[in-house]
């Protein structure tokens, strides 16, 4: 059966339907899933888009934490359900502390819009598994505050906990530690500011995006295939 | 009693800050060359109905710490003030509601 993924719509978010584009044509079915939703219930992943949600107000994702769609998705990503966030999506799970640290301005204030090549780190996420680690790909980014910050013992266990998960070959925004990519310690909340939907067909000039999606689909069949029946579906 | 809050929220030492940075290159295209470290950041006005002007600042640091500022990068400073009993209950902020003294018109429908 196809895996049914979610793409969370916050007020703002915009970059929706091209995720649903990628995936669709990867034959999941992803659905678009309102933000005062409050059940994510038969869905194998969850996507954040990209975007302003709720217009970036005060900081971007600082205000998407109390839309009524993110306890489902915090107890969706603590039952072990993949959980990716992309760009603002990245954003919105730091601010919910689904992910350490913080998304700052980038350094040299501009806001960028370019191909960037990343680099494949680690294959225990839920994005990266299967891919093989040094695997460089040509992925877009597009943001503003895309520069990653994080304390000093949060970098440390990021490395040693094997969760950074994508770098930058070049970093364009400041990142510490050229970090393009991040992890939970399970590995299957992963949040990324390249956009992988933007990198979905040689029209678009790259289909290196794919490489990610199609691994999180993968990872998600495995999961299907391999673990215990499904829990009952609850009845409210 | 109200008590008028007022919270500044600034990246934290440290944290690199380019809007600092581009204003602080900014001012120095205009002459003020002698103004150094300019960090930006922002400033929230609120009041807080509290007992006292302690249990007031206390609530204003623990939103300051929940929503206002992201620890990881930003500190936050409050500062306190007590409102003067003549604007008690009338919101105590600028009742001056107009740009450049012109009265902001009111948002029309669209015309269909």
């Amino acid at each position: 059966m196809a895996p049914r993924v979610a793409v969370v719509v916050f007020p703002g978010t915009n970059c929706e339907h091209d995720v649903i584009v990628s995936l669709s044509g990867l034959g999941a079915q992803a659905e678009l899933v309102w933000h005062r939703e409050r059940h994510l219930v038969g869905f194998d992943a969850v996507i954040l888009p990209g975007g302003f949600a709720h217009g970036d107000y005060l900081r971007p994702g600082a205000l998407a934490r109390f839309s009524p769609v993110m306890a489902a998705v915090a107890e969706f990503a603590a039952s072990g359900g993949p959980v990716v966030g992309i760009c603002n999506g990245f954003q919105v799970l730091t601010e919910a502390r689904l992910l350490p640290g913080a998304l700052q301005k980038n350094r040299g204030l501009h806001f960028l819009c370019q191909p960037a090549v990343i680099e494949v780190v680690s294959s225990r996420s839920v994005l990266t598994r299967g891919i093989p680690v040094g695997t460089e790909l040509n992925v877009p980014i597009n943001h503003f505050d895309g520069s990653y910050v994080c304390d000093a013992q949060t970098l440390a266990e990021l490395r040693a906990e094997d969760r950074i998960v994508l770098r930058y070959r070049e970093n364009p925004n400041g990142s510490i530690d050229d970090i393009a990519g991040i992890c939970n310690a399970t590995g299957n909340v992963v949040g990324l500011m390249p956009h992988p939907e933007r990198a979905s067909s040689e029209l678009l000039g790259s289909t290196d995006g794919l490489v990610l999606l199609r691994s999180l689909l993968a990872a998600e069949e495995t999961e299907i295939t391999t673990s215990a029946p499904s829990p009952p579906v609850p009845t409210w | 009693m109200r008590f008028r809050a007022e919270v500044v929220v600034r990246l934290r030492p440290g944290i690199a800050d380019p809007e600092g940075a581009t204003i602080e290159r900014a001012l120095g295209a205009l002459g003020f060359d002698d103004v150094h470290d300019v960090r930006a950041g922002r400033t929230f006005v609120f009041e807080v109905e509290a007992q006292d002007e302690a249990s007031a600042r206390a609530r204003a640091e623990a939103l300051a710490d929940r929503l206002l500022a992201n620890p990881v990068m930003e500190d936050s400073e409050v500062r306190m003030a007590p409102l003067p009993a003549g604007q008690q209950g009338t919101g105590g902020l600028s009742e001056d509601r107009t740009l450049s003294g012109h009265q902001v018109p009111a948002a029309q429908e669209p015309g269909r």
